[in-house]
């Protein structure tokens, strides 16, 4: 059985996440709701999140088309994205998004849109990450 | 868990027994287990994290992703949550407002929420009585706690009750953070420790029948009132120390508890009305700025000879309240326009504010077309600049012509100041004719408003004067009904029960649609109402508060409307007198911004009271009827007592311990 081994490859993952600044510490206190009653409340917030995600960016996408861009109401939107991240632990992601929020303050279209490709891709990376762990957790459990 | 102050589990029963948990003081075995939570929230993710986490805390959760679910929710069950956590970024409602309407419907101990962790932006949630701010992301740590604040809650409103001058810690900390506030605070609280522990075994005793308190209660009557804001405006809000209120006011057999008691919640009062108008137009100065100016709108009105009286203060609050219950956007503004109408101001000053405020729209609602020659001026104004600040909505029925008539209702805008004020003097001369123009002016609103048209200023407003008389307790006691048509909200400026102004129909009914628009312009209306309330503050009764002065001299719109609505106001109770006069010594003064010397004090009787009253009966009124609070003015100071009465009745929570329907202030978030 390689359930050890799982376990050991799902803890070594988890921890890579923690070392490499994708996670932080928002995501134990997720960990610490999952119980019996809710076996698979982290993976389960973690893909309501992506699903929510998806409209936010969007959202985010639609106010940047304009030139030059609404920056409060980008501001805003982001504003929430960033809310919602931040309650999964996603850290690299919330940095991004800080980042975003510095570049609207400044009106600064190009680093908006720059910054906002980072986003993404952060967004995109840690769901790999995560599904990873998620798949390697399952089997442990 | 620390009851506080000494007091015994014993001493704490809470009569709340609704939840299981709640008895006596509240610790029961289970307890906090089961605190009844609704939790509000747009992004889904939070919410269901944070479900889970009141979950695990053993509350019982609700949670809810639209500020106005949540906000039927609680209607629904009035007693069927504990504590509202709520975001303060949500699409269909801000969280804020959320926060208002629930701590002054519901009287529930709210906790803001945000990813924002600036300091307006926490400052804003205390301004508006947020019990709490967490930052998010939150953690369970700082949820388990949160039973504290419903605790506390209760605690506080038992000891108001049960203790006079009792002054909360939580009340405490809104007080505006002066030396002499915070020193009389201070003596206050050692007093009350002590006295608490005197009268621990008293307290024990009736604690079973915490709402028959067997102390005399002292009568806030409108005079006693109005003899305490002067002595407090005489002080200076922020110096203004219950003892050297009693000494002021002189009189026999008022103890200082009592004023302190008063006092705490006059601050309250005033607070919120300035956390609703800096919330609405984002200020984020003077607490007391608005609330000054409401306070003295409304004590103004009282004091008004005109039947303007509390009755019409009563109807438009109402009408403003019940206005802002439905709609969220509204409910600031309602606030604040409660204030308007009690500007007794026939200052000069006030009129300058008036000026102000009536931001550019050219026109401006005659609010107070019918009302009654007597009414001054200032009252005009004032009623003028409540109408005003209601929003720059659509008032406008008439654009200025004979806006002197009546209270130039004029929302929101305050580019129009001197437009108003032109106008206003224009319509001096039309006094006489009461059947004239001052209907042009749209004062139709304010017209209508004053038969308490029942009817949403949708465009009802259209009341004949002869009902004005019936306005008052429209508005007061309806339910569901705030006249509030009556006042400037939106351009109804119920103004006056006008008798005979059959024109002013007219143009109360148009200004009644115009009202409508009223509601939408929260922005304006808050604007207005910051604006007014500043020069509220200042003019009308002379109103020492720093903030509101500060407010006044900021806003260039002062209360510009309500000047000139008691430009219109008098003229047109003249009959025929011109009293332009004295709207002209309003109005020239008008442009600056107001400071307030206007020694307005007597007037500001219930305006307070009123507002509490109308705040928590607002509330219930569905938006129509805030347009129909046309006061009428026949409606004398002794109906507005009848009001209080009746509002306390009908609502049957006031239970101030001034005997007071008006102080709803118990209920006002703290």
């Amino acid at each position: 059985m390689d359930t050890t081994h799982l376990q050991r490859q799902a803890a070594f993952v988890r921890k890579n996440l923690f070392d490499q600044g994708y996670l932080d510490e928002q995501f134990i206190q997720l960990e610490e709701l999952q119980d019996d009653a809710n076996p698979n409340f982290v993976e389960e917030i973690v893909t309501l999140f992506y699903n929510d995600s998806a409209r936010l960016i969007r959202n985010i996408e639609l106010a940047l088309e304009n030139s030059p861009p609404d920056f409060a109401r980008l501001d805003d939107s982001m504003h929430q994205f960033k809310g919602s991240s931040s309650s999964i632990g996603a850290k690299k992601v919330k940095k991004e998004c800080t980042q975003f929020q510095e570049y609207c303050n400044a009106a600064n279209a190009q680093g908006c849109i720059r910054t906002f490709q980072q986003v993404k891709q952060e967004l995109v990376i840690l769901r790999r990450k995560l599904e990873t762990y998620f798949q390697l957790a399952r089997q442990t459990a | 868990m620390n009851l506080g102050g000494g007091e015994t589990v014993k001493s704490m029963s809470m009569p709340n027994s609704s939840v299981s948990w709640k008895s006596g003081d509240g610790v029961t075995d289970q307890f906090p287990a089961g605190l009844r939570v609704l939790v509000v929230d747009d992004d889904p993710t939070c919410l269901m994290i944070l479900e889970k986490m009141l979950r695990n805390c053993l509350y019982e959760v609700t949670k809810c992703n639209r500020a106005e679910i949540a906000l039927s929710l609680l209607r629904e069950n009035k007693n069927g949550f504990d504590i509202v956590i709520s975001d303060v970024h949500m699409p269909d409602m801000d969280g804020f407002k959320l926060l208002e309407c629930v701590g002054l419907e519901m009287d529930l101990p709210v906790i803001m929420m945000s990813a924002d962790d600036g300091k307006n932006v926490v400052m804003k949630g205390v301004t508006h009585g947020a019990c709490d701010y967490l930052i998010k992301p939150v953690r369970i740590e700082a949820l388990k706690n949160i039973w504290q604040h419903v605790v506390r809650r209760k605690k506080h409103e038992w000891k108001d009750f049960e203790q006079t001058g009792s002054v909360e810690d939580g009340e405490r900390q809104q007080k505006p953070p002066e030396d002499a506030d915070y020193s009389s605070s201070a003596n206050e609280g050692n007093w009350r420790n002590s006295k608490k522990r005197k009268d621990e075994e008293e307290e024990a005793e009736e604690r079973d029948d915490t709402s028959t308190l067997k102390k005399p209660r002292v009568v806030w009557s409108v005079e006693l009132h109005q003899q305490f804001v002067a002595a407090v405006n005489q002080l200076g809000i922020d110096k203004a120390v219950p003892k050297k209120i009693l000494e002021l006011m002189n009189v026999p057999g008022l103890t200082r508890e009592n004023v302190a008691s008063h006092l705490q919640k006059y601050r309250l009062y005033l607070r919120r009305i300035s956390g609703v108008s800096q919330h609405q137009s984002g200020f984020n100065n003077s607490f007391m700025g608005p609330s000054d100016a409401t306070f003295g709108s409304i004590s103004s009105l009282s004091g008004l000879d005109m039947q303007l009286p509390a009755q019409s203060l009563a109807t438009l609050q109402a009408a403003v309240l019940g206005r802002s219950t439905t709609k969220s956007s509204i409910s600031m503004p309602l606030v604040d326009q409660r204030n308007l109408f009690s500007f007794e101001t026939p200052k000069p000053r006030f009129g300058e504010g008036q000026q102000q405020q009536l931001s550019n729209n050219s026109k401006q609602i005659n609010l107070l077309h019918g009302i009654p020659t007597n009414m001054e001026p200032k009252q005009l104004a004032n009623l003028h600049q409540s109408a005003q600040s209601f929003g720059g909505m659509n008032m406008q029925v008439n654009s200025h012509g004979s806006q002197s008539n009546s209270l130039l209702v004029q929302m929101a805008q305050p580019e129009s100041r001197s437009q108003m004020l032109n106008e206003i003097n224009g319509s001096h001369r039309i006094q006489s004719s009461m059947g004239q123009p001052i209907m042009s002016n749209g004062c139709a609103s304010g017209v209508l408003a004053r038969n308490g048209m029942a009817n949403n200023a949708r465009g009802t407003l259209y009341n004949p004067l002869s009902q004005a008389s019936s306005v008052l307790d429209f508005s007061v006691n309806h339910g569901t009904d705030l006249p509030g048509s009556s006042f400037p909200i939106g351009g109804n400026a119920g103004i006056s029960s006008l008798p005979s102004k059959e024109m002013l129909h007219e143009d109360v009914i148009s200004e009644t649609k115009g009202t409508r628009g009223f509601l939408p312009s929260y922005d304006v209306l808050s604007e207005l109402h910051q604006q007014k309330s500043q020069v509220w503050g200042s003019q009308n009764v002379g109103l020492t508060y720093e903030t509101s002065h500060h407010a006044n001299m900021r806003g260039s719109c002062d209360v510009s409307p309500s000047v000139i609505v008691q430009q219109g106001f008098s003229s047109i109770q003249n009959n025929g007198q011109n009293r332009s006069a004295m709207g002209k010594a309003v109005f020239s003064s008008g442009q600056e911004s107001a400071h307030g010397n206007v020694p307005n004090i007597s007037q500001q009787p219930n305006t307070f009271l009123l507002d509490n009253l109308l705040m928590v009966k607002a509330e219930r009124f569905p938006d129509a009827s805030y347009h129909n609070t046309i006061f009428a003015e026949q409606l004398g100071q002794e109906d507005l007592m009848s009001v209080f009465l009746k509002q306390q009745g009908d609502t049957g929570s006031v239970e101030s311990e001034f005997g007071f329907d008006g102080h709803h202030l118990d209920n006002l978030p703290v």
